[in-house]
């Protein structure tokens, strides 16, 4: 009994001490002072060399801190245990935490670079006027492919390329209700964000049709599966889409004629930012098109910065698959928030569509 | 030791039982009576009664019993063999082995495996049948499984062929009994503890696998673990997943009494 109650004692007592110990490091390395910066933003989603220059031009400290979900990410700053200065959310999410009071609303005053961004991809639903949120680098969805592999004549320039027969059992699909269900909608002509329940039986009624197609439905893996040609086209984002091209150049990658989703991610301010000056610096600097340029050489997605485009490499800027022409773009839409109750039925529409045999 | 201490040292495990085991079970239960918006209902429940979580149910169950047959095909035989085996140890610690290694590790690997341009289908080039799709089939989600689940199998009904007498056996020969008779009639209704407890090991877990559904299985097989998941994780309506899991948890209940039960009788 004494020996157990000495261990216990000696448990808590390492405790307090570690306790003690990573405050103390926290504050001697300045991670408590107030001039650091908490980036908090996906993996690889950032030229490290920025950093290195923010840091010299600034003097500000930047601790970077990096996630892999929006879920992750929101379950974190809800938390609070860590004073997150700027955040890279996706635009569904901003929609989420303005919902829940997790975001500061954002003085355009102080962010003069921000005249830079097109006005495409300013005051879209998700964040009206961008009170909260400031673009950061966006995408579409659309369809990888391996001309090699496919049936001649498919270009997939159309949604319903994928239901050709002679394609048969070599799609592979993303594991995403919207992306999936908004494709069954958009390939029918109706709005991705559609709710009228005929139109979705309908996009259901279409997409069971594709089930002898599909050979697999993946999350992650599918960048993987897609770069070692274990299928001949997958429906995926178009910055998936960049790394597996990156990884095998024999794939092609294009944005279907019907119309197709387009997604943000954004820079915000989370409610747990300390150095909110640290941080309208930061996202300015981000703003400014020289470095919004080497940024988007760096990361291989699309700026929505109009003035850094001129100054990207002919052979990206001229890339129409990942810098659409307007008439194009025109026909992207944003995943409209359409409630927890609609999103629950999207969802119950993929598992049944998942749920049909071949 | 007296009756004072002994108390103090159950504290541990009662509280161990009432922060990890009873509090989750009653917090699902209580989750399940709301619906996504916070409002208290019992729509959950009805919804469970449709047929997109019917379906869902019927081949979750019917993909647990295929799992728990071929792992009792293999694993009998194989804790047979344990049994007579000269390093029996050695033998042992090979088959717990691979349980060491993350899952998740596992699964990976065999997308190497069984890839368009794995190693099984290099083989099948080499001896002239050609490629096959392995993956993301019923057949490989339930040899993956099959693969995962064996040791579980194994140690039970090897502990059982363990205790079994080995006279018993020699007796039946003795007074005429063929192999097979031997079999059916001693040798196994004498380890059904074990076969059983294997089986349950088994079934339980895998009426709710979800990760190797979408890795191996490519999604083409949903079973209630990727529902719960979905909702938890992505529609994040807890209460529909709350309600899975408790139907989960009301079957589970119900198979460990059904084998306890039959358990009564044989004896």
């Amino acid at each position: 009994m004494k020996s157990l109650i000495r261990s216990f004692a000696a448990i808590l007592v390492v405790a307090l001490g570690c306790l003690y110990l990573t405050s103390w490091l926290n504050s001697s390395q300045g991670y408590s002072g107030a001039n650091t910066l908490t980036i908090y933003n996906w993996g690889d989603y950032i030229d490290p060399e920025l950093l290195e220059e923010f840091q010299e031009e600034t003097g500000i400290t930047v601790i970077y801190q990096t996630f892999d979900s929006n879920e992750a990410m929101m379950t974190k700053i809800q938390q609070g245990g860590t004073t997150y200065d700027v955040a890279m959310p996706s635009e569904y999410a901003i929609d989420k935490m303005k919902q829940e009071g997790l975001l500061l609303p954002i003085d355009h005053a102080r962010l003069p670079n921000l005249k830079h961004i097109d006005e495409r991809f300013l005051d879209l639903r998700f964040d009206p006027g961008n009170g909260y949120s400031v673009p950061y680098f966006w995408g579409t969805v659309g369809i990888v492919y391996n001309p090699e592999l496919v049936p001649d004549g498919l270009v997939f320039d159309s949604w319903d390329d994928l239901w050709d027969p002679r394609l048969g059992n070599g799609l592979m699909l993303v594991d995403g209700a919207r992306e999936v269900i908004g494709f069954g909608l958009n390939s029918l002509g109706y709005s991705l964000n559609d709710t009228n329940e005929a139109h979705l039986q309908e996009a259901l009624a279409k997409l069971q049709k594709l089930t002898p197609n599909v050979k697999a439905i993946v999350g992650d893996e599918i960048k993987m599966l897609l770069a070692n040609e274990e299928a001949t086209a997958g429906v995926v984002w178009s910055g998936d889409a960049a790394e597996i091209m990156d990884e095998n150049d024999k794939l092609d990658y294009v944005i279907p004629k019907e119309g197709s989703n387009v997604w943000f991610d954004n820079m915000v301010i989370p409610r747990t930012a300390r150095n909110l000056d640290g941080a309208y610096r930061f996202m300015d600097f981000m703003l400014e098109p020289e470095h919004a340029a080497r940024n988007a050489e760096y990361v291989g997605y699309s700026t929505p910065n109009k003035d850094a485009v001129p100054l990207l490499p002919e052979e990206i800027r001229s890339d129409e698959r990942f810098y659409p022409p307007p008439q194009l773009t025109s026909r992207l839409e944003v995943y409209d928030n359409l409630g927890k109750r609609m999103l629950s039925h999207y969802n119950e529409l993929f598992l049944e569509f998942k749920m049909h045999r071949k | 030791m007296s009756a004072r201490s002994r108390n103090l040292f159950l504290v541990p495990y009662t509280l161990w039982i009432v922060l990890f085991v009873a509090a989750p079970i009653a917090l699902i239960a209580y989750r399940s009576l709301f619906d996504v918006e916070g409002a208290l209902t019992l729509d959950n429940y009805a919804r469970f009664f449709t047929p997109v979580y019917l379906r869902m149910t019927v081949s979750s169950f019917w993909y647990a019993l295929l799992i728990t047959l071929f792992s009792l095909l293999v694993a009998y035989p194989a804790a047979w063999a344990l049994t007579r085996a000269k390093h029996k140890q050695l033998w042992l610690l090979l088959i717990i082995l691979p349980t060491w290694i993350n899952l998740l590790l596992k699964v990976y690997a065999f997308l190497g495996i069984f890839g368009t341009y794995g190693s099984v289908n290099q083989l099948l080039e080499l001896v002239g049948i050609g490629t096959q799709q392995i993956l993301f089939t019923d057949f490989s989600f339930v040899f993956v499984s099959v693969y995962i689940f064996i040791p579980f199998m194994i140690l039970p009904i090897f502990n059982a062929l363990e205790e079994l007498n080995p006279s018993l056996v020699f007796a039946a020969r003795d007074l005429g009994a063929s192999a097979w008779t031997t079999f059916a009639k001693v040798v196994f209704p004498l380890t059904i503890d074990g076969v059983k407890a294997g089986c349950q090991a088994v079934f339980i877990p895998a009426l709710s696998l979800f990760m190797i559904t979408r890795l191996v299985a490519g999604n083409r097989v949903i079973t209630l673990g990727t529902a719960i998941e979905q909702h938890f994780l992505v529609t994040q309506d807890w209460g529909m997943g709350s309600t899975i899991a408790v139907f989960l948890i009301l079957v589970m209940v119900a198979i460990m009494f059904a084998a306890g039960q039959r358990k009564g009788v044989i004896r």
